[in-house]
């Protein structure tokens, strides 16, 4: 036991944490911008693993660090611009072709990094973000390290939260975005374009969910490799059930699923570490997790009209 | 000088508007126009095509020929946008709000450009209070939407147009889901906008109302303009003659001649499920040959006892005997096993399945029993030859036996469902709100067959909120109220007020 609370009044472990959630918050966001315009994007997966490739080669190939989130944004924004196609004017069901996409951008990322490095054995590094330091909190005893020792792209995803809730609950697009997830019908008959904002919404959440997994290569690590987005974009499509399709109770979640993943690491290096096996830890945040979202999504209202497809002049 | 007076009068010109689904003609080149100030009804059968006419004008479809001017401006086609902006106002027949937002924020969607921070709230709301005051439409700006009655939606979709300015109100089947006091209210705020110079277009297909509220009718039938008349100059039965195409004459049974009880109920109770009633002690009898009316008001037990007799509910307590034999098992299968057909409350949710054709619609019940299945196969040929059975015999009209149901009208939906259980020449007949929501034509030949299949032998249970129709039809009425039944009346014996006593839960059991 007191190694727990060893670990959690170390202000590593809450720096751990942030790190840890910023990724998921990008994505978190990103998905849930698609799902209460009413399009469920399975493609998440894909998209974060290009993502992560694409911002980390284009810093590789000469550009800057903020121009190389642009480009994943830009990839991004692509494949979800084809997840729109396919799934508001054609229709199609969206579970399959968001695996599709998944499947489509993880090869494609896979794919483009062995054209492009064929000899490599081990993948280069880049010079990722560097933490921020800021006047005065920085340099705060304990706190300074524990809270205010994050990269600009760890304070991008905080941002991008409070914007995106911003939107959503107070400007007209962010009305027309929900009310699209709520009844389409309803949409049309105010005399706005249901497939419009539906494909706006997927495209721009497909791009932070691209923003999300450059965060891996360009601002945890410093490389990319194989199987590094490892689930997590299937992990925010449930921080979204979890946070009830709101932007400020998915950061909680995404936080919440950070601490646990913190923890587990942490753990792993206590003596208890040494008799249980390391797998166990790794189980432990997608359990909780799971238990969590029992808990909070019963009374979670779901976007009335999520993955109901809209057709104009249908009868 | 009063010709130019009255083009300016001309809010709406429509001109020769057709639309095909497919092979069928829902609109056949119709032309009308609209004056300032004035309410006009569209009066039709189901299927005649007024919503599609009106979807059109709205631009929720485009029309294959013909043009819509309003104030004398082309309107593009296909853009509710559009229409919108000219000044059409549309209320929907099923509401068009998100039930997950407030009233406020329903109002508001799309009338802000999308990429700007939007006015203030504040302003928009004194504005809907303003409006809902001036035409009498009471609704909390803030309410979620879900929260809300029938009658409340409608009053917000009102308002969405009034928030918008518009000059012309489509109001399609206002009606059909408000009480006699919500319908009202709704003509007092019709007569409030046509006092500020709106003008209205009124869907429906209740003659009384719309005698009572327009100033003239448009009447449509089979997709066809098939007259025009000023309301002071019509009468109902004239109406009605030109919405149906022949005369009507309400049913009028025969003697019954009732014969062995097929069905019978002791004492049977069923548990309340939710906010439904159950069954408390219910004793029921339901004879060959003769109709039993179950009058009462919605919720009191209607559902449970629909369910129990469809095999969809099993008693809790008490016991159910059919022809004689105590039913020990008792399930949908073995409700269909014995001969009973069923004509569920909800042909959308129920009694139909909206993206099967018509051949699988009519199969439903029948598909693993010859002619349909042979050897556990589906005899596919023999199933569209039992739906063009179905489609020809009840005049069920569609493109075809390949036509997905969800795109016939509530009437010709009912029609099928009919044939689908009379052709199964059943026992007992469960006849659920069989008419609710249809036009005369179609009420007349539903009533029309029930009749006639009472003659045949069938015993009928007829459940309606409706109590005219319940009294026009029974050859014995009973009563529900609270889950409890009230003994039988024989036709004639007890007025409507008596039976509304009853519904009340003010009867005398004791005097029976």
């Amino acid at each position: 036991m007191t190694e727990i609370v060893d670990i959690l009044i170390s202000a590593s472990f809450w720096a751990a944490v942030l790190r840890i959630a910023s990724p998921l918050i990008f994505a978190t966001l990103g998905e849930l911008i698609c799902e209460r315009a009413g399009v469920l994007n399975l493609g998440i997966e894909g998209i974060m693993v290009f993502g992560a490739f694409a911002g980390w080669m284009a810093v590789y190939a000469g550009l800057g660090l903020w121009p190389g989130v642009l480009v994943a944004l830009l990839a991004g924004m692509a494949f979800g611009a084809l997840h729109a196609l396919l799934t508001v004017p054609f229709g199609l069901s969206q579970h399959v072709v968001g695996l599709g996409i998944t499947m489509l951008a993880t090869s494609s990322a896979y794919y483009a990094y062995r054209l492009a490095l064929p000899e490599v054995t081990s993948p280069p590094r880049i010079d990722p973000f560097q933490p921020l330091h800021i006047p005065v909190l920085s340099d705060l005893p304990w706190l300074g390290q524990a809270l205010f020792s994050q990269t600009a792209l760890t304070w991008a995803a905080f941002a991008c939260a409070a914007l995106v809730a911003l939107v959503l609950y107070r400007t007209p697009l962010g009305l027309a975005v929900r009310a699209a997830g709520e009844n389409p019908q309803a949409v049309e008959a105010q005399g706005l374009s249901v497939a419009a904002i539906r494909m706006g919404a997927v495209i721009v959440g497909s791009g932070l969910m691209a923003v999300g997994g450059a965060f891996l290569t360009m601002s945890a690590f410093s490389s990319f490799f194989f199987e590094m987005v490892n689930g997590r974009g299937w992990i925010c499509i449930a921080l979204v059930v979890f946070g009830a399709w709101r932007p400020g109770k998915a950061l909680l979640g995404a936080l919440l699923f950070a601490g646990f993943d913190a923890l587990q690491i942490r753990l792993q290096q206590t003596p208890m570490g040494q008799l249980v096996p390391y797998q166990v830890f790794l189980m432990i945040p997608c359990v909780l997790s799971i238990l969590a979202l029992i808990l909070m999504s019963r009374r979670a209202e779901v976007p009335a009209a999520l993955m109901t497809p809209f057709n104009r002049g249908e009868r | 000088m009063t010709e130019t007076k009255e083009a300016q009068d001309v809010v709406l010109r429509l001109s020769g508007i057709t639309k095909r689904f497919g092979v069928l003609v829902a609109n056949d080149a119709i032309s009308f126009s609209l004056a300032r100030g004035e309410v006009v009804a569209l009066l039709g059968e189901n299927g005649a095509g007024k919503t599609t006419l009106m979807n059109i004008l709205f631009g929720h479809y485009t029309a294959d020929e013909g043009t819509v001017e309003v104030f004398g401006q082309p309107l593009p086609a296909g853009l509710p946008g559009a229409a919108l902006a000219a000044g059409v106002g549309m209320v929907h027949q099923h509401f068009t709000l998100a039930g997950n937002m407030t009233v406020l924020e329903n109002i508001l969607l799309g009338t802000e450009p999308l990429w700007g921070v939007g006015r203030g709230r504040a302003a928009a709301r004194r504005r809907v209070l303003a409006l809902s005051r001036d035409f009498g439409l009471a609704v909390h700006p803030d309410a979620r939407v879900a929260t809300l009655s029938v009658g409340e939606r409608q009053r917000v979709e009102i308002l969405k147009a009034l928030y918008r300015e518009a000059r012309i109100l489509i109001l399609d089947e206002p009606t059909a889901v408000l009480t006699p006091q919500e319908s009202a209210a709704l003509f007092d705020t019709l007569r409030r906008a046509v006092a500020q110079g709106l003008s209205v277009i009124f869907i429906s297909h209740k003659l009384h109302e719309v005698m009572a509220v327009s100033s003239r009718v448009l009447v449509l039938r089979h997709g066809r303009l098939v007259g025009e008349v000023a309301t002071a100059e019509t009468d109902r039965p004239q109406l009605a003659e030109l919405m149906v195409g022949t005369e009507i004459t309400p049913p009028a049974p025969t003697e019954a001649r009732p014969g062995a009880t097929l069905l019978k109920l002791k004492t049977v109770s069923t548990p309340a499920r939710g906010n439904r009633t159950g069954l408390r002690g219910v004793d029921l009898e339901l004879r060959a040959g003769q109709i039993l009316g179950l009058a009462g008001v919605s919720g009191n037990g209607q559902g449970a006892l629909a369910d129990l007799i469809s095999g969809l509910e099993t008693p809790s307590a008490g016991s159910m005997e059919l022809a004689g034999t105590e039913i020990s098992h008792w399930s949908p299968r073995a409700a269909l096993a014995a001969r009973i057909g069923r004509i569920p409350e909800d042909r959308h949710r129920t009694g139909t399945i909206a993206d099967f054709t018509l051949t699988e619609n009519a199969v439903l019940e029948r598909y693993a029993e010859p002619p349909v299945a042979r050897r556990g196969w589906i005899d596919w040929s023999a199933a569209r030859r039992a739906a063009e059975q179905v489609i020809k015999a009840y005049d069920v009209r569609c493109p075809g036996p390949e036509t997905r149901i969800r795109l016939l009208s509530g009437g010709n939906m009912q029609k099928l469902i009919l044939g689908r259980v009379l052709e199964a020449q059943p026992m007992i007949i469960l006849a659920n709100q069989p008419v609710r929501g249809l036009d005369i034509g179609a009420v007349t030949y539903v009533q029309e067959r029930l009749i006639a299949a009472r003659d045949a032998g069938a015993a009928v249970l007829l459940i309606s909120e409706d109590l005219d129709e319940v009294l026009t039809l029974s050859d014995v009425v009973r009563v529900i109220c609270e889950g409890r039944l009230s003994p039988e009346f024989p036709r004639g014996s007890k007025t409507p007020a008596e039976l509304g006593q009853w519904m009340a839960g003010q009867g005398v059991p004791d005097a029976a």
